[in-house]
């Protein structure tokens, strides 16, 4: 299966990521692959089989519902790149 | 055209946890800005999410409460999306297979039919921050607090006919929540969230129509609002020849408009896949079990009761069992006056009015249940009339004292001095002499009880309404019988 040019601008938008043409050209043979190969696994023949929601053999161990954290704002926001009144500062968001 | 209106709602629950659903930062509200964001909520490098097992056992107690299937293993999923109050760029929810599966409430409509709504399911997932675009030259400022806090949304099945089965779906949800005490449900603190999707379809048709989801309504009373413009707007879109259009639209109160936010070409595409930070969740029937023992009294069950142990009809009940604290209320009044059902009339009637007029919960209610029980008992053992009894009640609500000091203070002991009581009657007697020869003139029966009614009224008038009635109609009825 190969994938499409304007699927690939779609997909870079959605993950945010600034493509230039000669990139956009090489990830078109790329995830073409990667779909190949997927195409592949889906050939293979899953009736019966119990569909695997984890790849490891084991179970979430559960916390007990306790504060065990401390305010450590200053510590943080002393890498950001902006703050004022406690707040990170980003670009305008506005919905 | 008749239409048939389509409603299924998705409410966001904040659960009461301590902590946060992966982290351990604490869910406190009213901390300073990001004072309460962990590494594991800024998302910072390496960090790992280990799951809250309070939100764990509050999202099967939900589950038991709505009868449905608990899922004895469950998965997170990533929904990625980017947005400035989500650190991760992705949330962790539960898409494939969530921890509650389906279930079912009831609910009481206004014209005492019962229906039962339909829930698909419930899932666990993390709040995001907060926002804030003021103050802040051209910048937005994030608070982290709340990211992470622990939500469980409840999605209904389309199963809803009317705006007003939609808000009283949502006021059940909200009492099992507070009954069950996994969330504060207080709807103007966000703590409970609401979206609707609404679609109409021609009267008999099967197939649904093309719904709109109108995110983020946040009190009951704007569900019902949103809901009925939102109808109306797909009704008037349809006939005139247009079509619906799957979109995501807000409400706004202000114009009881809704108008669209964002249109299928921009739809978010979610690319959920299940999180690799986090291991499926297995619970087993022991600790189900355990939990389903521990449920207290829900909302059916205690208006159930009320009906049998108090002798309350059921549409009395139904109000009064709407949150825990009026209900304990309600107990505690019909407890101490003995009188369930004038417990149940002043609660519904006055107290409501005043509640509702001065925006006061029954938490914060000046009238103990104590003083009103007091109050309903001097009713009883003829101390006050029931019309002074009124009065008594706002003093009671202005803080004046005691019932009984009050009474005192006000001087509206009722006179059942028979003495007393005659001199009033021989006093409007003889002021009224019209009304008196009017009544023993008139031949028709009914006629003449009005009359009667219209002295006795302008007896308890000169007795500034502190007569017993019960005397003063038969002394007066005496005094009449001589004349006549």
């Amino acid at each position: 299966m190969s994938i499409s040019r304007d699927k690939i601008e779609q997909v870079a938008w959605l993950a945010r990521i600034q493509l230039e043409d000669s990139e956009k050209e090489a990830l078109e043979g790329k995830l073409s692959d990667i779909l190949g190969m997927v195409d592949q696994l889906q050939a293979a023949d899953t009736d019966g089989i119990t569909p695997m929601a984890h790849p490891l053999d084991a179970t979430q161990r559960l916390r007990p519902d306790e504060v065990t954290e401390t305010n450590k704002r200053e510590r943080f926001q002393a890498v950001a790149p902006e703050t004022q009144d406690g707040l990170y500062l980003v670009p305008r968001v506005v919905e | 055209m008749q239409w048939e209106t389509v409603i299924g709602l998705e409410v966001h629950v904040q659960l009461a946890t301590q902590s946060k659903i992966f982290s351990g930062a604490s869910t406190a509200f009213g901390a300073e800005p990001n004072a309460q964001a962990s590494a594991i909520d800024l998302a910072m490098p390496g960090m790992l999410p280990v799951l809250n097992e309070g939100a764990v056992r509050m999202a099967v107690q939900f589950g038991l409460a709505v009868n449905a299937n608990i899922a004895h293993r469950s998965v997170f999923d990533r929904k990625n999306y980017f947005y400035a109050d989500l650190p991760k760029g992705y949330q962790i929810s539960q898409m494939y297979h969530p921890i509650v599966g389906k279930g079912e409430v009831s609910v009481n409509l206004s014209d005492g039919s019962e229906r039962t709504i339909g829930i698909e399911h419930a899932h666990l997932e993390e709040d995001a921050g907060k926002s804030l675009h003021e103050d802040f030259q051209g910048q937005s400022g994030i608070d982290l607090n709340r990211a992470g806090t622990p939500l469980l949304e409840i999605v209904s099945e389309p199963d809803m006919r009317s705006a007003e089965e939609a808000a009283a779906y949502l006021r059940k949800i909200h009492a099992i929540v507070t009954y069950l005490g996994i969330s504060d449900g207080d709807m103007s603190q966000g703590s409970m969230r609401c979206d609707c999707n609404v679609s109409v379809r021609p009267k008999g048709q099967t197939a649904f129509g093309t719904r709109s989801e109108i995110k983020n309504v946040n009190s009951f009373r704007f569900v019902e609002k949103a809901i009925n413009s939102e109808v109306e707007r797909q009704i008037e879109l349809i006939e005139d020849g247009g079509q619906v259009e799957q979109e995501t639209r807000l409400y706004d109160a202000d114009r009881d408009e809704t108008r669209s936010m964002r249109t299928k070409e921009f739809a978010n595409d979610y690319r959920y896949f299940p999180d690799p930070d986090l291991l499926p969740v297995e619970i087993d029937d022991d600790y189900i079990d355990t939990i389903r023992d521990g449920l207290p009294e829900l909302p059916d069950a205690k208006q159930a009761r009320f009906v049998t142990e108090y002798g309350l009809n059921a549409d009395e009940a139904g109000p009064l069992v709407q949150s825990q604290a009026l209900a304990d209320y309600f107990e505690q009044v019909a407890g101490g006056s003995g009188d369930a059902r004038q417990a149940a009339n002043w609660i519904m009637g006055e107290l409501a009015r005043l509640m509702n007029q001065n925006e006061v919960a029954i938490q914060d209610c000046p009238v103990s249940a104590d003083s009103l029980a007091t109050l309903i008992l001097r009713v009883q053992d003829g101390t006050i009339s029931g019309k002074l009894a009124k009065q008594v009640f706002e003093a009671l609500w202005n803080g004046d004292g005691s019932p009984d000091e009050i009474i005192e203070k006000q001087g509206l002991k009722q006179v059942s001095d028979s003495g007393e009581i005659e001199a009033l009657v021989d006093q409007v007697l003889a002021d009224n002499q019209a009304m008196v020869d009017d009544y023993l003139g008139e031949e028709v029966a009914k006629k003449q009880k009005k009359k009667f009614n219209a002295l006795v009224g302008q007896v308890m008038k000169a007795s500034q309404g502190k007569a017993n009635p019960a005397q003063v109609n038969e002394i007066l009825q005496k005094r009449l019988d001589t004349k006549g």
